[in-house]
C-alpha cells in the first residue's frame, strides 16, 4: 500500500477575496455565487495523489473569521505545515493584505511553513488590477509559491494544491496515523492521549472522520 | 459595530469562550470582546514576552531561557481530570480535534515532611510508604466499599447512608487513621479544607469516584493537559464560536457598560463606538472588579483571595522521579494550615517552555496578610528556583444572578486543581441565561470526506 502523509493547511487574506470558495471548490467542486460569510464548516479534508502513488492529505482550517478584527488565536497557526495566502486580482488593496498575513505567518508560524499566494477571481481577469507580473515578482522575492485561480470555473484550483503537496518534505512529516495526526508537526511519534477514543464508553472515531 | 447582537461577550477567559462556544452552536449571534490583544483573558497561557510584561513591566526577559515563542506559562494552575465534565464538553462540542493532550505524569502528596507518589496501580499501592500494612488492609476495605456501592442495592450499603451520614461516621466505620483521612480527602476528593468531614458523604464519594476513574482511563495520574498550555482551551472554544458565527475583537477596551433608566442591559461603548444586545456575560474585570465605586452599581465582591507563584525552574522536582509533570498536595494539617497548598508543574514535554525548563505554580488561599509567607512549605520543595512571580488574586462574586438585568457576570477562576467547578459555572450561567439547562449536542459532522 502507498503512503499517506497527512499536512495541516491554513488559509489566509482580506474577506471576500474567496478563501472558503476556493476550499470548497477544491474539497467538493463546488461553487456558491452568493455564499455567506464562513459558518458552520471549518475543518475539511482533502486528498491529492502524487506521481509515486503516496497520497497527500490536507485536513484544511479555514479562518472562520477571526482574522476580520485582527483577532486570529495563536492555535490557528500552530503546526501548520502549509498556509494558501489569498489576494483578489480585482482588488489591488487585497495583495497588500496578502504581504501582511505573509509577514505574520513568517513571524508566527513554523520557519518551515510552506507558503502559496493565490490570485483568485481569474474570471474577473477584465477587472484585473493585480498584474501577474507583480505577484509573481514578490512571491519571488519572498521565496513563495504563486498561482492564479478562479475558484468560480474551477481554473488552477487543483493545481494549486497539487504543487503544495508536491513541494511539502514528506520525509519529515509523520504518516496520517489518525484523525489530527498533522498536529505535532515533527516527526517524532505522537504520545498523547486521545480523548474520543474512550469518552464514556463511547467507541472511538475511526480515521476517515477526521475528528 | 453597529449591529445588535443576541449577546456580548466580555472577556477571552475560559468560562466566557465555553459559553460563547455554546450559544453561537445554538443560533445566536455573539459578539466576543476581549481588551488584551491576546485570548484567555485570567486562564491564558503567556509566552515570554507577554509575562514580563505582566509582571515586570521594566524587564526583558533573559536571554538564557531560550526562544519566546517556545513559551506558553500558564497563569492559573489547574489540569483537566480525565473522566469529568470538561472532557465531557470538549468531546461533544468537538473541539478536541483542535488539541493535542498529554497525561501529567504523577501526583504527589506531602506528608511527615516528605512527598510520595499517589498509588495509580494495585502494585504501587502495596509498595507506597503512604501508610503501614493494617492500614493498607483497612483503606482496602474502604475503597472496595466505595467502589460496590449501588444506589438500588441496599445490600453494597454496609449501613451507610450517603446523605445522611457524615463523611466522618464513614472514616470511623473502616477505622481510618487522621493520615488516611488526609490522604482520602485531599490527595483524591481534593477538597481545599475539612469543612467536607462534618458534611454528607455523598459529594466525598463522588469525588473520590472521579478520581479513581480518572486515574484509571489513561493511567499514571488522573490528569491531562493540552499541548501549549491551558490557554489552548479559550482558544478553541473562541474557534468553535467563530465558525458559528461568533464574532472576535481583541485588543478593544471596553469604556462603559450601557443600562437603561432601569438598570437593565443596553450596550456596551468602546471609544466613541457603541454596540447594542440583548444581554450580557463577562468576567468580574469588566464589571468593576478591583476598583472604587463611582457612585455607580457594585456588582462584584471579593470572595477571598488566591495567592499563586509562577517558578522557573532548570530541573525537575526533587523526589518525583524526575517527573515532566506533577500534581503535589500538601494538606492544610501537614502544614497547620486551613487550606491546602498545591504544586502544579508542566515541561518541556508540553510544549509550554523551553528543553530542560519547568514551570511550576504553588498556590494557596490566603489566610493572612503575608501570603508570600503562607506559600513557603511548597516553594520549599522545588529546589533552587531560578525565577518566581508571584500574584494575590482576589476572587470576585457576582452580586445578581443577572435574570433582571441581563448582565451575566462569571467568577473567578478558584484555587481547585482542576476544571469541574469551571464546568459548573459555565451550567449555571447557561441556565440563567437561556432560561433553560445546558445539553449538550453532538456537533454535526463537517467532513468532506464522508
Amino acid at each position: 500500500m502507498s503512503k499517506q502523509y497527512q499536512f495541516k493547511l491554513v488559509l489566509l487574506g482580506e474577506s471576500a477575496v474567496g478563501k472558503s470558495s476556493l476550499v470548497l471548490r477544491f474539497v467538493k467542486d463546488q461553487f456558491d455565487d452568493y455564499r455567506e460569510s464562513t459558518i458552520g464548516a471549518a475543518f475539511l479534508t482533502q486528498t491529492v495523489t502524487l506521481d509515486d502513488q503516496s497520497t497527500v492529505k490536507f485536513e484544511i482550517w479555514d479562518t472562520a473569521g477571526q482574522e476580520r478584527y485582527k483577532s486570529q488565536a495563536p492555535m490557528y497557526y500552530r503546526n501548520a505545515n502549509c498556509a494558501v495566502v489569498v489576494y483578489d486580482i480585482t482588488q489591488s488593496a487585497s495583495l497588500e493584505k496578502a504581504r501582511t498575513w505573509i509577514r505574520e505567518l513568517q513571524r508566527q508560524a513554523d520557519p518551515s511553513i510552506v507558503i502559496a499566494l493565490c490570485g483568485n477571481k481569474t474570471d474577473l481577469s477584465a477587472r484585473r488590477q493585480v498584474t501577474q507580473e507583480e505577484a509573481k515578482k514578490y512571491a519571488e522575492e519572498e521565496g513563495l509559491m504563486w498561482g492564479e485561480t478562479s475558484a468560480k470555473s474551477g481554473e488552477g484550483v487543483a493545481d494549486i494544491f497539487t504543487a503544495i503537496a508536491k513541494k511539502l518534505p514528506l520525509t519529515a512529516a509523520p504518516p496520517a496515523s489518525r484523525g489530527g495526526g498533522a498536529r505535532g508537526g515533527g516527526p517524532a511519534p505522537r504520545s498523547g492521549v486521545d480523548l474520543n477514543r474512550q469518552a464514556g464508553g463511547q467507541s472511538g472515531h475511526n480515521e476517515a472522520c477526521n475528528c | 459595530m453597529d449591529e445588535e447582537y443576541d449577546v456580548i461577550v466580555l472577556g477571552t477567559g475560559l468560562t466566557e469562550c465555553i459559553l460563547s462556544g455554546l450559544l453561537s452552536v445554538e443560533g445566536k449571534k455573539v459578539l466576543h470582546m476581549d481588551r488584551n490583544d491576546y485570548y484567555g483573558g485570567d486562564s491564558a497561557s503567556l509566552n515570554l514576552t507577554q509575562l514580563y510584561r505582566k509582571f515586570r513591566p521594566d524587564q526583558a526577559p533573559p536571554a538564557e531561557l531560550g526562544r519566546d515563542r517556545d513559551y506558553a506559562v500558564d497563569l492559573i494552575p489547574k489540569f483537566i481530570i480525565a473522566s469529568g465534565e470538561l472532557t465531557k464538553i470538549l468531546v461533544h462540542t468537538d473541539v478536541t480535534r483542535y488539541l493535542d493532550f498529554k497525561q501529567i505524569a504523577g501526583s504527589f502528596v506531602y506528608r511527615d515532611g516528605r512527598i510520595s507518589k499517589v498509588p495509580s496501580t494495585e502494585m504501587e499501592a502495596v509498595k507506597s510508604p503512604l501508610m503501614g500494612l493494617f492500614e493498607k488492609r483497612r483503606a482496602k476495605k474502604f475503597f472496595e466499599f466505595l467502589q460496590g456501592w449501588r444506589d438500588e442495592d441496599p445490600a453494597t450499603h454496609q449501613g451507610i447512608n450517603l446523605d445522611k451520614d457524615s463523611m466522618k461516621t464513614v472514616y470511623e466505620k473502616f477505622g481510618l487513621e487522621p493520615g488516611t483521612q488526609d490522604f482520602i480527602g485531599h490527595a483524591m476528593a481534593l477538597y481545599l479544607d475539612d469543612d467536607y468531614i462534618t458534611k454528607p458523604a455523598r459529594e466525598t464519594y463522588s469525588r473520590v469516584v472521579l478520581y479513581t476513574s480518572s486515574m484509571a482511563r489513561y493511567g499514571k495520574s488522573p490528569y491531562i493537559y493540552p499541548l501549549y498550555g491551558l490557554g489552548e482551551l479559550p482558544q478553541s472554544f473562541a474557534r468553535l464560536s467563530a465558525i458559528y458565527g461568533g464574532t472576535y475583537m481583541l485588543d478593544k477596551a471596553i469604556d462603559e457598560i450601557i443600562t437603561d433608566s432601569d438598570g437593565n442591559f443596553v450596550g456596551v461603548r468602546s471609544g466613541s463606538e457603541t454596540v447594542k444586545a440583548k444581554q450580557v456575560i463577562g468576567d468580574p474585570s469588566y464589571f468593576g472588579a478591583g476598583k472604587e465605586s463611582e457612585g455607580g452599581k457594585i456588582r462584584v465582591v471579593e470572595d477571598g483571595k488566591v495567592v499563586r507563584a509562577i517558578c522557573i525552574l532548570k530541573h525537575p522536582i526533587p523526589g518525583t522521579d524526575d517527573s515532566d509533570s506533577v500534581q503535589i498536595i500538601i494538606p492544610q494539617n501537614q502544614v497547620n494550615r486551613r487550606n491546602d497548598i498545591y504544586i502544579a508543574m508542566v515541561s518541556s514535554t508540553h510544549n509550554v517552555c523551553a528543553k530542560d525548563v519547568y514551570v511550576a505554580i504553588v498556590s494557596t488561599i490566603v489566610e493572612t496578610d503575608k501570603p508570600e509567607l503562607e506559600i513557603a512549605p511548597g516553594l520549599q520543595l522545588l529546589g533552587p528556583i531560578y525565577d518566581k512571580f508571584v500574584s494575590v488574586s482576589p476572587l470576585y462574586t457576582p452580586v445578581s444572578s443577572g435574570e433582571r438585568d441581563n448582565i451575566f457576570i462569571t467568577r473567578s477562576y478558584d484555587a481547585t486543581s482542576h476544571f469541574e467547578t469551571v464546568v459548573e459555572e459555565v451550567q449555571d450561567v447557561w441556565q440563567r441565561v437561556t432560561g433553560e439547562e445546558l445539553k449538550l449536542k453532538k456537533r454535526e459532522e463537517a467532513s468532506a470526506d464522508k
